[in-house]
């Protein structure tokens, strides 16, 4: 049976990669930086299910001690220049594209022939895990398929994806350490506290009230913070989980992700997401800095009320 | 009374993500503090924090189609996806934005949430071609008429970004929703979760482009009266 294990695998080596590519790349001052962070993420991966859960505690401590202290830098991995790259954009055409949907493509049909079909019986996959699992194997079909037709470098794609992935930088482990303290609220039980307290500020039963409350929480706590990623363990635990998925028997489904668009209508409305809405005014030489935000109230606010009633129709509706 | 302390690392996280310190920094600390308050002593914490980041290393997982990305990037994607746009040269403001908005949602919508953005695409496309057709059909536009024209251009790619990129499974926002659900006992699957990322996108093309539109039909309006 093939399971997550197979992935992490799989992704491990390539942070692995990463880490030695870092350490070698001696365009970064901060090499050894990047190293030890991938390293660390790379040995989490291929490791990780073997070590002590305090191991692993410290293993987050010292990645986070490292993004904390600024010891990330960006590397300069050699690539194609803008003009070569439109010659080849020119020469290859719209089947550029083709390679990226054999990702989606391999997963989504993939997932729907194992499940409706025979397949399922013979058990090849972890249960629920198949999608995912489907997706890496996406992901090297559709290397393979590039690199057979473009036929670059050998270790070209590393370097392509190291430059994308210092870009990202520390905060392509920010979704994994925020679902990681959604499980130390619910551990400690921050949902049952507030679940209580929203219980008696709710009046009971009412359904409306409390998806409208959850989708408020969303989106006002995404404009403070910037980041609906960081809002949705909060409101996950306080509301989202207690009161509509356990007291209301809502659909968890729904109620999680178009919760999660909630705080998107936020995202559009805050100046604290800056790379979304200060940056591009300043890339378009805005004379008011908060000009993209202006634009983005209009659709925001509608667009939020739509939410409330997907979430209303779709997990409770249509759902009971 | 004392079980609100352990609502003190919401605090923690609202107001560190608010003053800008490192999130990951800001995360941890929120973890430890919540994990102290709610009555684990700091090995222990340690533990849960380790446990439930290795629980959760399935979310870390899509950028393994970095390398994918970035070959074809190698090769001219980005000139490739501008050639794109341009091909919509000679229409109207409102309908090129309208294309755009959906071209953003539907590569979005299957893993290429690159292709578009503000440094690539809007500011030396998109934004100077929603300029030059307004002007072309409105004549030449006042200052602050030409600086709406800009900002719903950069309007356009951060909602069709948004409202496109969660149907793609393997995103981090879809995969953070499984993990933090999957953590209180309701597991779910990628997919199950982002086909319901589909009707806030249509709702979200609907609003959105109806509102490029009458944009497109206001400056008509208000220029109508000055030019030609």
């Amino acid at each position: 049976m093939i399971t997550y294990e197979w992935l992490y695998i799989l992704a491990g080596s390539f942070f692995a990669l990463w880490a030695v590519l870092s350490l070698l790349d001696r365009s970064n001052g901060k090499r050894l930086g990047n190293a030890a962070f991938w390293g660390l993420l790379a040995a989490s991966f291929l490791l990780g299910s073997h070590l002590s859960d305090f191991a692993n505690g410290l293993l987050v401590l010292a990645m986070v001690g490292i993004a904390g202290i600024g010891g990330l830098g960006r590397s300069d991995p050699a690539t194609t220049t803008v003009g070569q790259r439109f010659d080849f954009s020119k020469l290859l055409g719209n089947r550029l594209f083709l390679p990226a949907l054999i990702v989606p493509v391999t997963a989504v049909a993939g997932t729907l022939l194992y499940n409706y079909t025979p397949l399922f019986e013979t058990g090849l996959f972890e249960e629920r895990r198949e999608t995912l699992i489907l997706f890496g194997i996406g992901v090297i079909f559709a290397l393979v398929a590039a690199m057979i037709w473009l036929k670059p470098p050998l270790l070209a794609p590393a370097e392509e994806g190291r430059r994308l992935l210092d870009s990202i930088g520390w905060a392509a482990i920010l979704p994994q350490m925020l679902a990681a303290l959604g499980a130390v609220f619910a551990l400690a039980g921050v949902g049952d506290v507030i679940g209580g307290a929203a219980g008696t500020l709710i009046p009971e039963n009412n359904i409306l009230i409390a998806v409208i409350v959850f989708c408020l929480g969303m989106a006002i706590f995404t404009m403070i913070m910037g980041n609906a990623f960081a809002a949705f363990p909060v409101m996950a635990a306080a509301i989202g989980i207690p009161l509509l998925v356990e007291d209301y028997g809502g659909n968890p489904a729904v109620i999680g992700a178009v919760g999660m668009l909630a705080g998107f209508c936020g995202t559009l409305m805050t100046p604290m997401a800056a790379n979304f809405n200060i940056v591009p005014a300043a890339l378009l030489e805005l004379k008011d800095q908060n000009g993209v935000i202006r634009q983005q109230i209009g659709t925001a606010i509608p667009l939020w009320f739509c939410n409330v009633a997907i979430i209303y129709i779709g997990a409770f509706l249509l759902w009971n | 009374m004392a079980d609100y302390l352990v609502l003190s690392g919401i605090l923690i996280v609202v107001v560190g993500f608010a003053l800008r310190f490192n999130p990951l920094l800001v995360v941890v600390v929120a973890a430890i503090v919540t994990g102290l308050l709610g009555g684990l002593d700091f090995v222990a914490v340690i533990e849960a924090l380790g446990k439930a980041f290795n629980d959760n290393r399935y979310i870390s997982v899509t950028w393994i189609i970095l390398p994918v990305i970035g070959l074809l990037e190698r090769y001219g994607l980005q000139q490739r996806a501008r050639a794109v746009i341009e091909s919509v040269r000679g229409a109207t403001m409102g309908k090129l934005l309208l294309v755009y908005l959906l071209f953003r949602q539907v590569t979005a919508a299957i893993g290429m949430k690159d292709v578009g953005g503000h440094p690539q695409a809007v500011r030396p496309l998109v934004a100077p071609m929603a300029e030059a057709a307004a002007e072309k059909s409105h004549g030449d536009l006042p200052e602050d008429e030409r600086e709406k024209v800009k900002a719903m251009s950069a309007a356009t790619d951060n909602v069709g970004l948004f409202f496109g990129e969660d149907i793609f499974f393997a995103i981090a926002s879809i995969l953070l929703i499984q993990g933090v659900f999957e953590s209180a006992g309701y597991p779910l699957t990628p997919l199950q979760l982002s086909v319901w990322a589909i009707p806030t996108a249509i709702c979200a093309f609907f609003i959105h482009g109806s509102r490029i539109l009458a944009f497109d039909r206001r400056l008509g309006r208000v220029m109508g009266g000055t030019t030609r």
